[in-house]
């Protein structure tokens, strides 16, 4: 077999969108989980007990089965109960519900690690519990999160290729499609690895950069 | 959904705990080593163990399957894709692993080693008999995490045609036209396993943890 990437380079454009699809879902997707498992962690901190218990039961179902699975039961197992949702949108939701699980628990420990002092003062003053959270609880967490909440959303830019198995026309499945259709599937499947490869290399720096930007609102016990 | 159906996931899910065990051990194995090249003094091994764990840390692991799995014939290796598959986790595994290892690598005691030295061990036996022992016992948490991990990750070698628990539950919903059953139970098989390991790994920490804190 002779390696030869001219095949891949021919379809310039149509690699450039589905990067751009690969990009989008990983984005968006993954500022609808941070939002989502914010909220998750408020409801299993201050929800009632029975919003409790279902949001538990949720995070744990999530962390303790595989993406795929969640992903064939909700586009294959969706219609019978009435939701029937074409590959993006499924995509879409869920990277947003299974990243949610894992950003949630991130949070968790985010608020446990704020002194249980500070929270008290909080209240002596008077704030409301709104204020708490947003005014001291948030701030306080932020450099705790930030580093695992970067590594987790670099681990779903990666899950984003599971989604190419329910054909959303991201970079994996046209790769796939390409590599067959061309006889090259080694060398599609190889600049693909690549390419993630280069991409999370990426994150991963905007991520520690980030970090030293946060750093100054580092709060020490002193 | 009947017993003779569940009973077919039930096997199948046999087949994914084997296949994840066998990728864990051999991951485990192939991570000590590349955790040690990754923290040798020697330039060039210290790269390739860098490289080796961004790389399988970088790229996705459906990706890398489907690599390892086309390119094996091309390299002249005719092998069953359960194989390829076992192969392709074992890496994936060995880079995580790696990881974790150079972390506690790096926690042993430095009198530990000094007395080591002092009893005459060569490096090579100071690696085996002294900071790997410790390093394992300190990064069991980090290991059970990690085997539940691959348990999970399991699933993706559905698509280069392994039979285990996901894709015969792919298979018996295209035969029997009952995804959310058939996906469900297969799920609940998986989270079982998944709770049994966190259970038996938090065990393993208690009777394991004695000396190192």
């Amino acid at each position: 077999m002779i390696i030869d990437f001219t095949h891949i380079i021919e379809q310039l454009p149509e690699l450039v969108r589905s990067i751009g699809v690969t990009c989008m879902i990983w984005l968006v997707g993954t500022a609808c989980a941070l939002v989502l498992g914010f909220f998750v962690t408020l409801g299993l901190r201050f929800g009632a007990w029975w919003l409790r218990w279902f949001l538990s039961a949720y995070v744990e179902i999530i962390r303790g089965t595989p993406f795929l699975i969640q992903l064939f039961l909700l586009y294959y197992g969706g219609p019978f109960i009435g939701i029937a949702l074409d590959p993006m949108p499924a995509g879409f939701l869920g990277v947003t519900v299974y990243g949610a699980a894992y950003f949630s628990e991130i949070f968790r420990a985010g608020f446990e690690a704020v002194p249980g002092g500070h929270v008290e003062a909080a209240q002596c003053l008077g704030l409301t519990r709104f204020q708490i959270i947003w005014r001291i609880q948030v701030p306080e967490m932020t450099m705790l999160v930030l580093p695992p909440a970067i590594n987790m959303t670099v681990i779903l830019l990666k899950e984003t290729a599971v989604l190419s198995i329910i054909t959303v026309p991201e970079l994996t499945f046209l790769m796939q499609a390409i590599g067959s259709q061309q006889y090259a599937f080694v060398e599609a499947m190889a600049v693909l690895a690549c390419f993630y490869w280069a991409m999370v290399s990426l994150a991963g720096r905007i991520g520690d950069f980030a970090e030293k930007r946060f750093s100054k609102y580092t709060f020490s016990h002193t | 959904m009947t017993w003779q159906l569940f009973a077919l996931l039930v096997h199948a899910c046999g087949l994914t705990i084997a296949i994840s065990a066998v990728s864990i051990v051999i991951g485990l194995m192939i991570g000590i080593a590349v955790s040690g090249a990754m923290l040798s003094r020697n330039r060039a091994a210290s790269w390739c163990g860098r490289t080796f764990v961004s790389f399988f840390r970088g790229s996705p692991l459906l990706v890398q399957l489907l690599l390892i799995y086309n390119l094996l014939p091309v390299l002249g290796l005719n092998v069953p894709s359960l194989v390829a598959a076992v192969v392709g986790l074992s890496l994936c595994d060995a880079a995580y692993q790696a990881e974790n290892m150079r972390g506690g690598l790096k926690s042993v005691p430095r009198g530990l080693l000094e007395a080591a030295d002092m009893l005459g061990l060569s490096p090579w036996q100071q690696f085996w008999r002294i900071k790997v022992p410790i390093a394992l016992r300190m990064t069991l948490p980090a290991l059970t995490s990690e085997a539940i991990m691959i348990v999970k990750a399991s699933s993706l070698v559905s698509v280069v045609g392994v039979v285990e628990l996901t894709r015969m539950a792919q298979d018996l919903s295209a035969s029997t036209f009952r995804p959310l059953e058939l996906f469900t139970a297969a799920g609940f098989l998986y989270f079982v396993t998944n709770w049994t390991l966190s259970r038996l790994g938090r065990r393993l920490e208690r009777s394991f943890s004695w000396g190192i804190r």
